[in-house]
């Protein structure tokens, strides 16, 4: 994982990510070390080992069933609410790790927060989508701060323009790249320090894709982002830092612009340019 | 060949369904017609007389009223709850598995045996006497095994999105059973309340057997009281000589059937109401 000079791109897929040049020197967020997962006697992650850097978005691409987004499930334990499943190896968060026996999963879920494939907003008023998390884990003092941070949330996800007038209305009436905007501002709305995204746009028309793009851009000002896609031009238009699955391995990991126009290894190359997967 | 069997089959399936159907109509009707010359506004607010045209059901009805008030009062926390520990909490646990088994067979035992328990239990040993709370408590233990399983069936049917939705965003799990999965399997446990109880209105043996058949000249104060409950009051005048008080428990019986129906009406719209809820 060394510095190369910026290859001149392809397509310009890569002009963004070659934008945070700094990026090497920003601090280790997750700490990830030679992680096995098991759902029963089968091994869904072999020996993975990655470090996941502060205000980056890091991208996971690779087939489907190559272990991306149970790795992602790994990084807030959302896996352990499935029964039979098994972690081994080391993840640590900001130097701590998240698997020992004295961790609070509801605390360490508050600080790493998460956007899934498909929207799915509770069958509420798109307010109380947003209120609920503040709520249960008692963020706010009185009515005024939760409608502030309501707004503020729904502002920050872009979508406080298109719900403003229609607060108290269900959330199922919205369409369905507002409602992964609404799961997007309802996962702020905590003030989580990082952000995993599971596919957050692989149900959705490119227009709805395009503005989840912008949005994942902006917030990476404040947030550690770890996103999932099969898509691959997405995964080279949002990311800085790209990791390639395959069979449960992590094969490459290393700048997006590097793993898309020069990667190190064979295999890589020949899914990055679609000869295989 | 094969589309015969088709025509065969659906023929063989209508007729059943209607023989089923007209013997229910048959049975309304016949009712109908013995009794409903008998209903009027006095037969409701008449208490229990030894003169046939003076008698009403005023205190079976109230009767009956508090009982199953109570019955639904008792069964829905405690139905909801086991359900709630065998669904989400214990459900692979060696426990959990054998309490499962001795539910479902619990919803098959006859309901005198329920009556004994009640009699054993609550009224002798708990020393709760021939009252509402005793009739209430039997009754309620005949409808859980019903309340237990359609809740369980209504905790399923709950996607696990919404689970882990809330679970991402810190939530525990009591958090996230109360505020998002409970909600919306109410229609669903609503509808298993609405099914036991309505076996349960219409009990008469349990009850019998834990002393209520008794001249009661009084409706319910509280749930300490004794009491009567319809279905004995019909009991009780079928089992007289007079034709008289054979019209009189038609009529009862149309005014059971009636409580019957509003009960279900009130619970149906109390379920469209949640779902609605659910999602405005």
């Amino acid at each position: 994982m060394t510095l190369s000079p910026t290859v001149p791109s392809l397509s310009g897929i890569a002009k963004r990510a070659g934008q945070s040049a700094a990026s090497l020197h920003t601090p280790l967020k997750i700490d990830v070390d030679r992680l096995n997962f098991y759902y029963g006697e089968k091994r869904a992650l072999d020996g993975i080992s990655i470090q996941i850097r502060s205000n980056l978005v890091t991208a996971f691409i690779g087939p489907s069933g190559c272990g991306k987004s149970t790795f992602l499930r790994t990084l807030n334990r959302m896996n352990d609410i499935i029964p039979g499943t098994r972690v081994e190896g080391k993840v640590e968060i900001d130097g701590q790790s998240i698997y020992d026996s004295g961790v609070d999963v509801v605390a360490l879920r508050r600080r790493v927060g998460m956007v899934f494939q498909k929207s799915n907003p509770f069958p509420k008023s798109i307010f109380e989508n947003i209120a609920y998390g503040l709520r249960i884990n008692g963020l706010t003092k009185s009515k005024a701060e939760m409608a502030e941070r309501v707004e503020e949330s729904l502002r920050q996800a872009a979508i406080w323009d298109e719900v403003k007038d229609r607060l108290q209305e269900s959330a199922l009436a919205l369409s369905g790249g507002q409602q992964q905007r609404l799961c997007i501002a309802r996962a702020l709305a905590i003030r989580p320090e990082i952000l995993l995204m599971d596919e957050p746009a692989s149900a959705l028309d490119p227009i709805a894709t395009q503005r989840i793009e912008e949005l994942i851009y902006d917030l990476k000002k404040t947030y550690t982002i770890v996103i999932v896609t099969h898509n691959m031009q997405q995964a080279a238009r949002v990311s800085d830092f790209t990791a390639f699955f395959w069979l449960g391995r992590l094969v490459e990991f290393d700048r997006t612009d590097k793993m898309f126009t020069a990667p190190a290894e064979k295999l890589t190359e020949d899914y990055v340019t679609g000869r295989c997967g | 060949m094969r589309k015969h069997v088709d025509l065969l089959f659906q023929i063989v399936s209508l007729t059943t369904l209607i023989v089923a159907l007209a013997a229910l109509g048959a049975l309304v009707y016949d009712i109908f017609t013995d009794g409903a010359s008998r209903l009027s506004w006095t037969f409701l607010t008449n208490i229990a007389s030894r003169n046939a045209d003076e008698a009403g059901v005023y205190h079976a009805l109230m009767g009956s009223i508090w009982v199953i008030a109570l019955t639904g009062a008792l069964a829905l926390p405690v139905g909801v709850a086991a359900a709630i520990y065998l669904e989400e909490y214990g459900t692979r646990s060696r426990i959990a598995r054998f309490i499962e088994l001795n539910i479902s067979n619990l919803a098959a035992v006859p309901s005198i045996i329920y009556g004994l328990l009640g009699l054993g239990l609550f009224v002798r040993l708990m020393g709760m006497g021939q009252s509402v709370m005793a009739g209430a408590a039997t009754l309620a233990l005949l409808a859980l095994p019903v309340v237990i399983l359609s809740t369980r069936e209504a905790l399923r049917t709950v996607p696990g999105t919404i689970r882990e939705g809330s679970y991402a965003l810190g939530a525990t799990k009591w958090q996230t059973i109360w505020n998002q999965v409970l909600p919306m399997a109410l229609p669903g446990i609503l509808t298993g309340l609405i099914l036991s109880l309505s076996r349960a209105i219409g009990e008469t043996a349990p009850l019998i057997t834990i002393g209520a058949l008794t001249y009661i000249p009084f409706a319910p104060d509280s749930v300490w009281s004794k009491f009567t409950v319809l279905p004995i009051q019909i009991f009780n005048w079928v089992s007289r000589p007079q034709a008289e008080f054979k019209t009189n428990a038609a009529a009862g019986i149309l005014v059971l059937l009636a409580l019957l129906l509003t009960m279900n009406a009130v619970a149906i719209i109390a379920r469209d109401r949640s779902q609605r809820q659910g999602r405005a």
